[in-house]
């Protein structure tokens, strides 16, 4: 039996989580909300992990009836993601790991959503896509990787989503993107919007700058409504998303997708997803915030696959880094 | 104009890609493949409809145009504009550069080298007449034959994001595309791609969209910094 404690606060959300054998104990999360037209700073980031930490972690070990001693092992984000909320949740997990003696494993966090989906769906080898505020890739196994098929060149699709959010001045709670999906629903008019697809890559920025551009023009002139364009945005980038996993899917002889990452939530993207692969004989593995919005369980999961492998981060190498490839990890748990 | 009574037999279904079904068919009695780009669910009715119209028109275009510049692709015979159509010329006989290159065993190394020469060659031809794939992957490449295979038995397929531009930008993103494709679905051929660039560099006018190259990997998200 091995119980692992994982510590995320990548971006605005923290999360401390508890898993045993692929069982979730507990699963605690708190989010940094910010008023409406403005996005999360790192130092505030920081400041509201700092604060509710502790918190938290008491919270986390409470719900899973779990005291530190039947832990084996903490785990930890080590990137990617915004730095001063990176190391701020470092410190704690590194705390705890010497105040209670265990040893520690540093959990890249794209690998973390694929390996929690993987738990929850049962999935064996699914074609991923990962799309979140930070981040935005097809991502395929093959032999002891996870290798980027393709993904944007510019900005994630989230961060595209969240930043004409701010445009509209829509609320950040419980998330922008889910406001601008809730907007969408009732968007009606189609506006024609730039789209780049190269390859199996995407580019959101220029159509991002486009937008903004012609918004408050054509609000100002009545030729559509802000629904309209939360409406036409969705349509556009999410039609890219799916077109690059289907390409990734013929290119790897693949039949099953697993959405990933914050902007998997969207009700619009999974049913543009689903009729894709229906079409083509797939499966969509089932959507789940489990794996979808970060949490501490993912990291958890993740360090749990790589501990029960061998797999121990040396005590001098457990820094953060906010640049740090789903490919540069070695996948040490699962055949080549 | 309805073909199919025009002396063309019946379509089979060969294979569903990405973004389109390919079919086997006979036109006016040549071994003929059928391209069609079928209508996606999935999008937006006004963005399918200018994505497939946009695509159709531009693959024919490129394909013809490199023709024009003597590098190999399908003939193509006709094109149906109402559902997106493409008859073109059925290469017998051919595999993809992926299986090929999934295949070798003997003298793997000298075979991976000489098909990457003739990959660079084609590829420093094609942008000289400024033609940018956009989507080269080793899957859009196919070889007439394996043995001693020479310049004219590589066959371009594919061309539905192509685009015509003379910046070294674009012929630079075009490179990015291909090394990130292939040494993604051919671990362990670092060696096998540099010669690729190091065929192209021999080209007049590559030395820019290389240079454009070098600035795009360092894009790449997430990239470790390295200095």
């Amino acid at each position: 039996m091995v119980t692992a404690i994982g510590f995320e606060g990548s971006a605005n959300k923290l999360g401390i989580g508890i898993i045993r054998d692929g069982k979730v104990l507990s699963n605690v999360r708190h989010t940094y909300i910010t008023p409406p037209g403005q996005g999360f700073q790192p130092r505030d980031t920081a400041k509201h992990h700092r604060d509710h930490i502790l918190s938290v972690l008491r919270k986390a070990l409470d719900n899973a009836d779990v005291t530190p001693d039947e832990i084996d092992c903490v785990c930890y984000t080590k990137g990617p993601g915004m730095g001063a909320p990176l190391v701020a949740v470092a410190i704690v997990a590194r705390t705890v790991a010497q105040l209670w003696n265990k040893p520690i494993v540093a959990v890249n966090h794209c690998i973390a959503h694929i390996e929690m989906g993987r738990l929850v769906t049962g999935a064996d080898n699914p074609t991923v896509l990962y799309v979140s505020g930070g981040n935005t890739q097809v991502i395929a196994y093959l032999m002891n990787r996870y290798r980027i098929f393709g993904e944007t060149i510019d900005i994630a699709v989230g961060n595209c989503l969240d930043r004409f959010a701010r445009v509209l001045k829509l609320s950040n709670d419980p998330s922008p993107g889910y406001n601008i999906e809730q907007m969408a629903k009732r968007g009606k008019k189609f506006i024609e919007l730039p789209y780049t697809v190269k390859g199996m890559d995407v580019s959101f920025s220029g159509i991002l700058s486009y937008i903004e551009d012609i918004a408050q023009k054509k609000l100002d002139g009545g030729e559509c409504t802000p629904e309209d364009l939360c409406f036409s945005l969705q349509e556009t980038l999410f039609a890219m998303l799916v077109e690059i996993t289907e390409r990734a899917m013929a290119h790897c002889g693949s039949n099953e997708v697993l959405i990933v990452g914050g902007v998997g939530c969207n009700e619009r993207l999974q049913q543009m997803m689903r009729e894709m692969v229906e079409e083509r004989g797939a499966t969509l593995c089932a959507t789940d915030e489990r794996y979808c919005i970060d949490n501490g369980a993912m990291i958890a999961q993740a360090g749990w696959e790589m501990f029960s492998s061998g797999q121990v981060t040396p005590f001098n190498e457990t820094w953060c880094t906010q640049r740090y490839r789903t490919d540069e990890v070695l996948v040490t748990w699962r055949d080549g | 104009m309805d073909v199919e009574s025009e002396g063309s037999s019946a379509l089979r279904l060969i294979k569903q890609g990405a973004e389109a079904r390919i079919y086997a068919a006979d036109f006016l009695g040549r071994p003929t493949i059928v391209k069609e780009r079928f209508k996606k669910k999935f999008r937006h009715n006004v963005l399918d409809d200018k994505l497939r119209h946009k695509r159709t028109m531009q693959e024919v275009r490129s394909m013809h145009r490199c023709r024009k510049a003597g590098i190999a692709t399908p003939t193509v015979f006709f094109i149906d504009s109402n559902d997106y159509k493409i008859y073109m010329e059925e290469v017998q006989n051919s595999i993809t550069v992926r299986d090929y290159i999934n295949s070798l065993k003997e003298d793997k190394e000298s075979n991976l080298r000489k098909l990457a020469k003739i990959i660079g060659t084609i590829l420093a031809s094609m942008h000289n007449i400024q033609v940018i794939h956009g989507d080269l992957t080793t899957s859009n490449m196919l070889l007439k034959k394996t043995n001693d295979i020479e310049i004219a038995d590589l066959v371009l397929i594919d061309f539905g994001l192509s685009s015509i531009s003379s910046l070294a930008e674009d012929k630079g993103v075009d490179l990015y595309v291909l090394e990130r494709a292939f040494l993604s679905t051919h671990p362990n051929t670092e060696d096998a791609f540099k010669v690729i660039l190091d065929t192209y560099k021999t080209f007049k006018g590559s030395s820019e969209a290389l240079k454009k190259l070098d600035e795009v990997r360092l894009r790449g998200r997430k990239r470790t910094m390295v200095g």
